[in-house]
């Protein structure tokens, strides 16, 4: 809570340490780079998951909107992507400015619908606009594949100078180059006095409502954002992988990027990456011991992580330094 | 005109016969959500390990009624261990905080069923006499979906009775209604919520195990159907009783007639009337006196 409330220091000035500290899974991530050429595509594959969790941080960390329909927007991207490299063109920015836009736009509108209801209410909403684009895509073969997936994408080199090869080198840069520009948009907006309102909203509506917050606004403009934010995690996952299966929109989708947000810890941004990390690294490794526990595992580290660690892996210090008997710092 | 009869005939008893497996599995759901507004995804995954039990069983040449029994009440035992142990701490938790406990339950759920009997759906053999078409008068009809009928509405009259009648019932109701009124005039509100979860979760097990002609189980059982469960319980409105009966018979007719006429557009159809119904009535379509 105080990190959230001694916010303001983060943006006057850093101390060296915290800089370094911020520097450094951009270094890691640059180190990994030439380290381990060959798991780019894995890497690649837990970057776009980081991005998607940073969306979702924002709705569900910052501003408390639990929703479980998030999978929608990351879909909506992917398949905007894919279908405008076979429709119109193969250039992969444009694609993946289409798919924010799109996805923004959808974010934007079915948030305005939805976003007076709360709860469980909301959470079923959520369910109902993620199921019917889910069976629409299902359905629509024509233009979606339905159950095949989308094929044939082509993709065109990156500014016409680099192409997406085999090896995933381009794939990983432009990854990593697309979730840093998301990632100080999110640090910024966090930080602004609106992303303070959605604090305060997530802590109470009534409150924020009374003292002249226009909170179905704020709720609605930050769905959108993050909406376009899921969507274009979609257009990578698109481009880099040149497919995109109907589980990008499903349920299962939802519920892994939920899993990876909690697992690292909500409103920290960075619990996002923690998460992936260790979701992917974790799932990866179960799934080659045996393809039926990898789901076990997941469950029952969310199940651990509710019950005893609900600031998630990045409250793990925090916890172990209050174990020792020391004040808790809150140093994120 | 004959013609137009025998459709609706036929619409309406697969509806009322997929509307009644929905209603068994899903009302032990309604009741819990009402009493302690605990949102549990979990639900499906009884009704999964219910098929997966009456399956396992009746494969093995075991009597059918004996497997549907086992079918009740083992996933209600489990039912009541997870209550005790998972559910229990996430009353004074937010709903995202029941929302992922419950969802990692699913997780591990279907990775046990695939672990244990495999990725494929797990058929139950029904009797001969349940597989054979029966004469109704104007047309022979599933002898099957008759069977579910009949249970369904023996158990919706059972459930009804009790929980007009009994004194467990009226405590039910007005806990349902006024949980801190209840609790203040003595009622014991946890264990009265311990033995409803237990039920629902065993009549989720036989409605899974009776149902499994119609939802069948596999491993993405708990995860596909419990939206479908869900909409029961918020669509009926939560804690109501009723309400979850007539979503659930709406919802069986309408899925029903939707695939019989539109089949290409039913499926999100049916989500997209959820989605607009409860944009028009947030609390569901008969909710319990104290949330109307």
């Amino acid at each position: 809570m105080a990190a959230m409330t001694d916010g303001k220091s983060d943006t006057k000035g850093l101390s060296p340490l915290a800089l370094v500290g911020h520097a450094l899974p951009w270094i890691i991530a640059i180190v990994y780079y030439f380290m381990a050429q060959g798991y780019l595509t894995f890497g690649t594959n837990i970057m776009i998951w980081m991005l998607f969790a940073i969306s979702l941080d924002l709705v569900l960390g910052y501003a408390g909107i639990v929703t479980l329909g998030h999978s929608a927007f990351f879909g909506i991207g992917a398949y905007a992507a894919g279908i405008f490299s076979i429709h119109v063109s193969g250039d992969p920015i444009l694609g993946h400015l289409v798919a924010i836009v799109l996805s923004g736009i959808f974010g934007l509108i079915s948030g305005a619908m939805i976003l007076h209801t709360s709860g469980v209410t909301f959470l079923m909403l959520t369910l109902a606009i993620v199921s019917v684009v889910f069976e629409w895509a299902n359905k629509a073969k024509w233009l979606t594949g339905g159950d095949d997936g989308l094929q044939g994408m082509r993709v065109d080199p990156l500014f016409g100078i680099w192409p997406f090869n085999i090896f995933g080198t381009t794939a990983y840069l432009y990854t990593l180059a697309v979730l840093f520009i998301w990632f100080l948009i999110a640090w910024r907006l966090v930080q602004s006095p609106f992303g303070r309102s959605l604090d305060g909203i997530r802590q109470n509506p009534r409150r924020m409502r009374a003292i002249g917050t226009p909170v179905w606004w704020r709720l609605v403009a930050i769905y959108a954002i993050s909406g376009a934010m899921a969507g274009s995690a979609g257009a990578l996952s698109a481009h880099s992988t040149r497919f995109v299966g109907l589980e990008t929109l499903s349920l299962l989708t939802a519920g892994i990027v939920t899993v990876v947000l909690i697992l690292g810890g909500t409103r920290r941004l960075y619990g996002a990456f923690v998460g992936a990390i260790v979701y992917f690294v974790v799932q990866d490794w179960t799934a080659k011991q045996n393809p039926h526990l990898s789901e076990a595992i997941i469950g029952v580290m969310l199940i651990a992580t509710v019950l005893f660690l609900e600031g998630g892996l990045m409250d793990l210090g925090r916890v172990g330094r209050r174990l020792l008997g020391r004040k808790p710092t809150d140093a994120a | 005109m004959q013609h137009y009869a025998y459709y609706a005939a036929t619409i309406l008893l697969d509806g009322v016969s997929y509307g009644m497996i929905l209603f068994i599995i899903s009302v032990g759901l309604t009741v819990t959500m009402g009493l302690m507004r605990v949102v549990n995804l979990a639900h499906g995954s009884f009704a999964m390990v219910g098929g997966y039990i009456a399956g396992y069983f009746t494969q093995r040449g075991i009597n059918f009624y004996v497997a549907l029994v086992a079918a009740t009440i083992i996933p209600g035992i489990l039912g009541g261990i997870t209550e005790a142990t998972l559910i229990r701490p996430l009353y004074r938790k937010g709903e995202l905080a029941q929302v992922l406990l419950t969802i990692g339950v699913v997780f591990v759920a279907t990775s046990a069923v695939s672990y244990l009997f495999g990725a494929f759906p797990y058929p139950v053999q029904f009797p001969d006499y349940l597989t054979r078409p029966v004469d109704i008068g104007f047309r022979t009809y599933s002898g099957y979906r008759l069977f579910i009928i009949i249970v369904g509405a023996i158990i919706a009259a059972v459930l009804w009775y009790v929980i007009e009648n009994s004194l467990f019932g009226a405590r039910l109701r007005a806990a349902v209604d006024n949980g801190r009124m209840a609790r203040a005039v003595g009622m014991n509100v946890s264990v009265l919520f311990t033995t409803t979860f237990v039920i629902g979760c065993g009549l989720a097990g036989l409605g899974g195990a009776i149902g499994a002609g119609i939802l069948s189980p596999e491993p993405s059982y708990a995860l596909k159907y419990v939206v479908l469960f869900l909409v029961v319980v918020i669509v009926g409105g939560e804690g109501s009783f009723k309400g979850s009966f007539v979503a659930a018979m709406a919802l069986g007719i309408i899925d029903t007639a939707g695939k019989y006429f539109y089949t290409e557009a039913a499926a999100y159809l049916l989500y997209a009337a959820v989605f607009v119904l409860l944009l028009w009535r947030p609390q569901g379509l008969l909710p319990p006196k104290s949330v109307a």
